[in-house]
């Protein structure tokens, strides 16, 4: 059954990818929807099953075996790894369904449904090894499907450059991320989950030469494969790729730029919990890198106008929080906040994505406006996708999904009683009144005051087909419920039950401490949230005239959000550039003028002048050359004899 | 079965099938062209077939040399005709039978000049390569190992497409023929002593430190040449861009192979101390080949140029994986180059395709080929993601293993040499939008067809490989994983006598 669940995307997959043409469009859309839906089924079955047993390891075949370095193709099944099975086919069957609504007047539709198929399969292969190799396996592999994704409307040369950017940028991750791969296998002999994490206690102290520096061995490793995390998870430093891989069509933004592939890294730092917990310095740069990225990630989504990209950098800031409630050894609040963020920010995309199919392709807010009366289901449903992200609820009796997580993220943060703990949770707190703001700033701008949009496009603006529509609603009970029902199993009484080994057991320690924080501190995100929204409706309901006010007076600040911060054109200034300037310069310089300059065109060049002097010899190539090999050769022999003899 | 000389018939019977050709081929020059083509074409297939019996007679748990063959030749000298392979050299015979018929097909409509000749060659090629492969007395290694020169140069230099062929086809000769001279008079001084150029028994002798320097060096200026090392490096872009495409491709797929197996067969063995002495100068040398080809490769306009500087920069990967002398390092090194082999081979035939409709390998000439050859377009980005180095490709295995022998001998090594995984993604990435993504807007793009059946019948066993070499990789390890295992061990016990040696020296002198 697990292996079918993981499978079975592959196999549609393939069937499209070799047979697309003969299916047909119809055919392909059927195949790898009902193969994906399949898959959900059984793993939601799965996930039933895994809980409170054993972890359970099914090796498929042997994959690289050299000396003592023995790694297989296998699925490994625990809490962890089926709550991700069940996450990534629930989203990546929604995403599969919408898309046939979504994709309908596109002309490669087996393409695109093949290569969501494509990708969920890698991620299933993530989420399942055994090892930390076949993590990398599934990790290049949904790069190389989000590269495909984004690029997948190649004619738009944006839309290449942004896939481009998203492999490369990931390939700076993943040669962190191959470091410490490697660094593990030098410490452990081995890069089996089971074994490192046996052996992890006797390495504890365990120093390590690396680059010629003596080092605490597993908070170098840590932080080598931590920088996978970061490039794949988008955090602040290894970012840029993410809100340009917004060009890709929206289901892919909402399945792998928001619920799925970019949590990779979170999955990642929870997998391998047992042994960052035994790396303390490598957690609090977690903490810290998470922190930053929640709250830089936010004052940006602040003062963009593209739907997509607010929710973009939304998505990063979110997955901020999770890597900071990892940083303080929280990481059963990290995967719960993983899993109701699935729910809720592909709900938004999807949303947005339904918006902009409304819009007839208008992503800039600032030509939308006044539309909600016309896409009412749109506009409810974005409305639940807002508050669960905002974290709305009343303590208690009922909250959306963001109210359980996000605050269980902040407390544990609060309950850290550490100084990183501490930066990370006034962060966090900033970030979470920008949240709100920008979320409901989206949601005037889209649908309240007057049309900004000319009246073709106002005429046209009609509401999505129920087959978008259907998942969207899934999404939207996700995103409601998935918080008040997994809060007891993922952090409340239920957790060490339901998680068992899966997670290191700081978890549930720092789970109590998140528990025992004061009132305030409990009830401080609500009240951020709340305020958020006041502040949003102030600024675009009430006083219209305040946003340019506001842009006005804090010119060089919102210059600084409105510009990213600028790490593009540092980037390309200190990176890019350089790169192609120093590949020329070596080409032109290095290869041409100096190697064949004084090796074989300027020997070609001498001789031909002392052939000509001494011997007269015609003045074919191969004279030349025939001449300065018996030269060389003579030179040789003598320095040889020379050289025994002496 | 076993009493065949099964290596011997492989080695010569493209050459005999040259010689059919030579004297069968006859009548109007499209007769002449048409019989060339399908008896080299049968010739090379029946080599394959041949070669699949070592394949399967193979015995992997044997370290040693297996069919071994013996002829007198010289017997006053010692210099006999040996043949043998063993875990290490068995799979490049299988590389050059499965890329020969490779070329033959991809050659088919694109070579129309002299075909009869061509064809000839190529099969004298073959023979060449394999005779090298297989050779267990380092005189008749030389001669195969020399002798791959001359077809080599006579295709670059008479089916070679551009104006400065006859330039690339000289430096070619130069670089490789200045190196061998050298490894002559290595060959010579190591017959001095020994009296016997059977590879055994030089395998067997112990060369004192000093001699073995010199030796070494003497076989680095050859083999280095061959790989090629940075900096001398310069010929190998020349000569692609010149030879045809089945030239490079095999250029590409075997020739810079011999580099490398060389090392394997010769240096690393023979002469231990000198290895040991020399191995940081090899890092050092891989390390700035893979950086620095890297960089020149992403500012390159020509297609098969920028291929040819990504064939360095992997190989960079070979050197630094054997010199670390650790089971994954080798490992990972014999399987890069054997990956390189299938993956470079099928890029040089993906842009093969393209430049046989336009005539050009400039890649601003192209662009937005998706919409005309989306099957192009899928062939050309799974050997793409080969040459990446992604999971699940023959790339990753390779590169991988010898990185992770390379990080438990020096982690400086490891860390330079793995930046190649970033720019080798943003190369090759670069190039495939460039020829594939976008609009289709040049006139002259809009009238291609997409694979025909003949090249996709070309592409279809080289895609099965990469899948195969990166999903169930064993199936090749388990071959070498003997061999490689006795020549690490009788490395390290060399390395340790010397050691010994040394300290009983030194205790010598302090009595």
């Amino acid at each position: 059954m697990e292996v079918a669940a993981v499978f079975l995307p592959l196999a549609g997959y393939l069937i499209v990818a070799l047979f697309g043409r003969t299916i047909g469009d119809k055919g392909s859309m059927a195949i790898t929807s009902i193969a994906v839906c399949l898959a959900m089924v059984l793993s939601i079955v799965v996930l039933f099953d895994t809980i409170g047993t054993e972890p359970e390891t099914i090796v498929l075949f042997s994959w690289i075996t050299s000396g003592t370095f023995d790694v297989a193709w296998a699925l490994r099944i625990d809490t962890l790894a089926a709550v991700m099975l069940a996450v990534v086919n629930t989203i990546s069957a929604m995403v599969h369904v919408y898309s046939v609504g979504y994709m309908h007047h596109d002309k490669f539709k087996p393409k695109f449904f093949a290569y969501l198929s494509l990708f969920t399969f890698f991620m299933l292969m993530l989420v399942t090894g055994d090892n930390l190799v076949q993590l990398f396996f599934g990790w290049e592999g949904v790069g190389l499907a989000s590269y495909l994704l984004i690029g997948f409307w190649h004619e738009r040369p944006s839309a290449s450059a942004a896939a481009i950017k998203a492999f490369v940028v990931n390939r700076i991750g993943d040669f962190g991320f191959a470091l410490g791969i490697f660094a593990v296998f030098v410490l452990f002999g081995s890069v089996q989950y089971e074994t490192i994490f046996a052996n992890v206690a006797t390495l504890a102290d365990a120093q390590f030469n690396f680059l010629g520096v003596e080092v605490h061995a597993l908070t170098i490793t840590c932080l080598l494969l931590f920088m996978g995390a970061m490039g794949k998870s988008a955090q602040l430093g290894l970012h840029t790729w993410l809100p340009d891989a917004m060009e890709g069509p929206t289901p892919v933004s909402a399945l792998i730029h928001a619920a799925t592939m970019v949590t990779a890294g979170v999955f990642m730092v929870a997998r391998l919990s047992p042994l960052f917990e035994f790396a303390p310095v490598a957690l609090g740069f977690v903490c810290i890198i998470g922190a930053a990225t929640a709250f830089v990630a936010a004052t940006i989504g602040l003062t963009q106008f593209d739907i997509k990209r607010v929710i973009a950098y939304s998505t990063m800031s979110q997955l901020g929080y999770m890597f900071f409630a990892a940083g303080v050894s929280a990481y059963n609040a990290a995967i719960f906040h993983l899993m109701t963020h699935a729910f809720f920010k592909a709900l938004l995309f999807l949303g947005a994505g339904s918006v902009i199919h409304a819009m007839s392709d208008e992503q800039d807010m600032r030509k939308m406006g006044g539309t909600w009366r016309l896409i009412p289901y749109t506009y409810a449903l974005m409305w639940i996708g807002s508050l669960a992200l905002a974290g709305i609820g009343i303590p208690g009796v009922f909250g959306f999904a963001g109210f359980y997580s996000k605050d269980l993220i902040l407390e544990s943060a609060f309950g850290a009683h550490t100084v990183v703990g501490d930066i990370a949770f006034w962060l966090g707190i900033a970030a979470a009144i920008m949240t709100a703001f920008y979320s409901w700033r989206l949601l005037f701008l889209t649908f309240h005051g007057q049309p900004r949009a000319d009246d073709r496009v106002m005429a046209h603006v009609h509401e999505s087909p129920w087959i978008m529509l259907v998942p969207l609603m899934v999404l939207a009970a996700g995103a409601i419920a998935a918080g008040i029902l997994g809060y007891s199993a993922f952090g409340g009484e239920g957790m060490h039950a339901f998680w068992g080994d899966s997670l290191a057991e700081a978890a549930f320690e720092a789970t109590e401490h998140a528990h025992h924080v004061p009132f305030w501190v409990k009830v401080l995100p609500l009240v951020m949230g709340l305020g958020g929204i006041a502040l949003a409706y102030l600024f675009y309901v009430q006083m219209p005239q305040l946003p340019a006010r506001t842009v006005a007076a804090a010119g060089p600040l919102n210059r600084l959000f409105f510009n990213k911060w600028y790490f593009d054109e540092i980037y390309d200034a200190i990176f890019v550039r350089p790169a192609f300037l120093i590949g020329r310069g070596l080409w032109k310089g290095g290869d041409g003028a100096i190697i064949d300059g004084l090796g074989p065109d300027g020997l070609a060049a001498t001789t031909r002048v002392a052939a000509r002097r001494i011997a007269g010899l015609q003045s074919g190539y191969v004279y030349h050359y025939a001449f300065v090999m018996m030269i060389g050769v003579v030179v040789f022999v003598s320095w040889y004899l020379y050289a025994i003899s002496g | 079965m076993g009493q065949w000389p099964i290596l011997s018939l492989t080695t010569f019977v493209p050459i005999v099938g040259a010689g059919f050709i030579f004297l069968l081929a006859r009548g109007t020059p499209e007769t002449v062209a048409r019989n060339a083509r399908y008896m080299a074409l049968w010739t090379s297939l029946i080599t394959f077939g041949l070669s699949l019996f070592i394949w399967f007679e193979f015995d992997r748990a044997n370290p040693g040399f297996q069919f071994t063959e013996y002829a007198e030749w010289f017997p006053a000298w010692n210099i006999n005709y040996r043949m043998g392979v063993d875990g290490i050299s068995m799979m490049f015979v299988l590389l050059c039978t499965v890329l020969t018929p490779i070329c033959v097909l991809a050659s088919w409509e694109s070579i129309r000049d002299r075909v009869k000749e061509y064809m000839i060659s190529f099969l004298i090629l073959e023979t060449m390569m394999i005779g090298m492969f297989c050779a267990l007395d380092f005189v008749v290694f030389y001669i195969f190992f020399e002798g791959v020169l001359i077809p080599m140069f006579v295709i670059i230099g008479v089916w070679g497409s551009g104006s400065r062929r006859i330039y690339a086809a000289f430096k070619f000769f130069l670089f490789t023929l200045l190196g061998s001279v050298l490894m002559l008079l290595a060959l010579i001084a190591m017959y001095l002593q020994t009296r016997d150029t059977n590879i055994a028994i030089l395998l067997a002798t112990h060369f004192d430190r000093d001699m073995q320097i010199w030796l070494w060096l003497a076989l680095f200026a050859s083999f280095a040449v061959k790989i090629p090392m940075w900096p001398v490096h310069t010929w190998l872009p020349d000569a692609h861009v010149e030879a045809p495409t089945a030239g490079s491709v095999i250029l590409a797929g075997v020739l810079l192979k011999m580099g490398g197996y060389g090392f394997l067969r010769f240096s690393i063995p023979i002469l231990p101390e000198a290895t040991a002495y020399f191995t940081p100068l090899v890092y050092t040398l891989s390390v700035v080949a893979i950086i620095y080809t890297s960089l020149v490769a992403l500012a390159q306009e020509d297609m098969k140029k920028l291929i040819a500087y990504s064939s360095i920069a992997h190989m960079g990967f070979v050197t630094i994986g054997m010199f670390t002398l650790t089971t994954q390092g080798i490992h990972g090194s014999i399987f890069q180059m054997l990956s390189h082999g299938v993956v470079s081979a099928a890029l040089f035939l993906a842009v093969g395709v393209v430049y046989d409709r336009l005539h050009s390998r400039e890649i601003a000439r192209y662009g937005g080929l998706w919409n005309n050859m989306p099957r192009y377009g899928i062939v050309f980005m799974i050997f793409m993601l080969g040459s990446v180095g992604l999971p699940g490709t023959s790339g990753f295995v390779g590169e991988f293993l010898s990185l992770v022998g390379a990080f438990q001998v020096n982690t400086w090594v490891a860390f330079l040499a793995a930046t190649g995984l970033v720019l080798g993604a943003a190369y090759m990435l670069y190039l495939y939008r460039r020829v594939i993504f976008g609009r289709l807007t040049k006139d002259d793009l809009k009238g291609f067809h997409d694979l025909s059946l003949r090249e996709m019948a070309v592409f279809a066993p080289l895609i099965a490989l990469v899948f195969w070499m990166g999903i169930y990789p064993n199936s090749f390890i388990e071959v070498m994983d003997a061999s490689v295992a006795q020549l690490i061990e009788n490395y390290e016990a060399a390395i340790q006598s010397a050691a010994d040696e040394a300290a009983g020296a030194a205790a010598v002198a302090l009595r």
